[in-house]
């Protein structure tokens, strides 16, 4: 799917650079620990989460996610979202809590693909 | 020292979270941009970032310098800081002496050493406390 039809089944708004991340969402992830989804997440993944900081960025950037999806209703922090704006990460935002946007997601095709 | 060897050198602040993660994607684009095989770039970026995030957390500064040969890609982190007492109780997985505003952050999961030994084909890691810790780690390349 696409981060346009991600952000619309979890009730979200993207907060990144629209259009850009042209990138299938291939996958999902959900953590808070960051070398957890350095481990453990996958090439197209969506990371669900409810960190909002600049670091989650690089962590996008080297696992190749498809897009950062931040939980509770939470914002990026304005560096991090100048930071995914400047490297072309979508960052998505949702009123829903990780649980039910990981189940909206998963009830929509998309399933998590093992630990690396 | 072949002719066909490349080498990077990235200089890391500690506590500089702003600017953490910098060097392993600028590793990370280096390796893509010399046509590596995606499986070796995805390894030695897991590694390269978990060795910057611990300087940044613990360390002074550090120097992390990328060697990439026809045979394999080494990345050397030698850092300035507090060292580490006891490496063997460093690499097990969930130890950390990450501080809680770290852990916040989703730092501190203990699996900063145990990713980079998993990732990397050698691994050696030697620390001196109050001076520093060297990190070597070798992916070899097909």
């Amino acid at each position: 799917m696409t981060v346009t039809e991600l952000a619309r089944l979890v009730d979200g708004t993207i907060a990144g650079p629209a259009g850009a991340g042209p990138q299938e969402v291939r996958g999902g992830y959900a953590s808070d620990l960051l070398s957890d989804v350095m481990a453990h997440a996958q090439d197209g993944d969506a990371w669900i989460t409810m960190q909002r900081h600049v670091n989650t960025v690089a962590v996008a950037q080297l696992k190749n996610l498809a897009a950062i999806v931040i939980v509770n209703g939470r914002r990026p922090e304005a560096d991090m979202a100048a930071r995914a704006a400047e490297h072309g990460v979508p960052v998505v935002t949702t009123p829903l809590p990780a649980f039910d946007a990981a189940g909206r997601l998963y009830a929509a095709g998309l399933r998590g693909r093992g630990a690396s | 020292m072949t002719e066909a060897e490349f080498v990077r050198a990235y200089e890391i602040v500690g506590a500089d979270f702003t600017n953490a993660g910098r060097a392993s994607t600028s590793i990370k684009e280096t390796l893509k941009n010399m046509g590596l095989a995606s499986a070796l770039i995805r390894r030695v970026a897991i590694a390269a970032y978990e060795a910057e995030m611990n300087t940044v957390m613990y360390a002074r500064r550090a120097t992390m310098t990328l060697h990439v040969t026809p045979a394999d890609v080494t990345i050397d982190v030698q850092d300035e800081g507090p060292g580490i007492p006891d490496i063997q109780l460093a690499m097990q997985e969930g130890y950390s002496t990450a501080t809680a505003a770290m852990r916040e952050m989703g730092f501190g999961a203990g699996m900063g050493l145990p990713n980079i030994r998993r990732n990397a084909d050698q691994f050696a890691i030697t620390s001196e406390v109050n001076r520093g810790t060297a990190l070597v780690m070798t992916v070899h390349v097909g």
